[in-house]
């Protein structure tokens, strides 16, 4: 299995998830220019978080007309998983991948720090290895986090069990005090229709090392390395 | 000719604007009467030399680039 993991200008998470990929799944991980205008032999693309174009405009709202992102938006049509983490999802929003908006968070305060999230769906690829209602803890590191979806959108997510994560206390419970950053509902992570396109805002990559503190990351990309998808090789 | 355009492009009134009530509390703090709204945007200049452009191309730049519908109206206004 081959992933691509996406370069913009101004990407800085690129490095830590090909490190991530190739040396703790010993996966076969390449970056991709974003100028790139294929991403065929690919079996799994990532976006990966950073400051894409300096977040001009908005976050993500330039990287989403980069030629590689067309190319993203007929793989992930075609079924091709696609990972968006930080500014990855921020760009697949953008890019109408995903339903809904990350806006500037609530505290207005850039985050910088470990949270508890709620795995709130295990059917997708990205997901199967965890179980319903796990408790993992993860870094998160934005200032543009807050998800924004209006009512009839995110009822679509809610009935379609497309919420992947959501924060929470340690315990489990979704508490107004666990939202780091006002997103609606405590949405932390999304899944498009067909459950192969997921955003986080969370930061999976940076915890599956005992030495950064979590390995809870690791069931994202061992669910994607075990998953069994049909272009394994 | 030098057409000039300023697009202004602000968070919907659905949205919590958490910038609009930050500014809205130190007006308050400086004697501004009552509960202003606050509503922080931004406002893009286009200086475009020739014909201005067609406009359903500005909308569509507007739409898809300039703001994103989901969070931001905006608004046009040509500059003489």
């Amino acid at each position: 299995m081959k992933f691509a993991v996406l370069r913009f200008p101004g990407s800085n998470c690129d490095q830590d998830c090909l490190r991530t990929l190739r040396d703790n799944f010993g996966a076969s991980a390449e970056a991709v220019w974003h100028k790139e205008t294929s991403v065929d032999g690919y079996d799994v693309i990532v976006v990966p978080g950073g400051f894409s174009y300096g977040d001009y405009l908005r976050c993500g709202a330039i990287a989403r007309y980069s030629p590689v992102m067309a190319a993203v938006t007929q793989a992930a049509a075609r079924g091709v998983p696609v990972l968006g983490i930080c500014n990855g999802f921020q760009i697949l929003c953008e890019a109408g991948l995903l339903p809904g908006a990350l806006m500037r968070n609530r505290g207005l305060h850039f985050i910088c720090r470990t949270v508890h999230l709620s795995v709130t769906n295990v059917a997708s690829p990205f997901t199967r290895g965890a179980n319903q209602g796990e408790v993992i803890r993860l870094p998160v590191a934005h200032g543009e986090g807050c998800y924004f979806a209006d009512e009839a959108t995110l009822e679509e997510l809610e009935q379609g069990g497309r919420i992947a994560f959501r924060y929470c206390e340690a315990d489990g419970s979704i508490t107004t005090a666990a939202n780091p950053n006002g997103s609606v509902r405590n949405i932390a992570g999304v899944l498009n229709r067909q459950g192969n396109v997921l955003g986080l805002m969370p930061h999976p990559e940076r915890a599956c090392e005992e030495r950064l503190g979590s390995t809870d990351g690791t069931f994202v990309f061992a669910s994607l390395l075990g998953a069994g998808l049909s272009s394994v090789s | 000719m030098i057409v000039k355009i300023r697009v202004t492009v602000l968070p919907k009134l659905s949205v919590l604007d958490p910038q609009g009530v930050a500014t809205a509390d130190a007006m308050k703090h400086l004697g501004w009467p009552g509960t202003p709204r606050v509503r922080v945007g931004k406002m893009i200049e286009i200086d475009a030399p020739g014909e201005p452009p067609e406009e359903h191309l500005l909308h569509s730049i507007c739409r898809d680039l300039l703001s994103n519908p989901v969070i931001e109206d905006y608004s046009i206004e040509s500059v003489d």
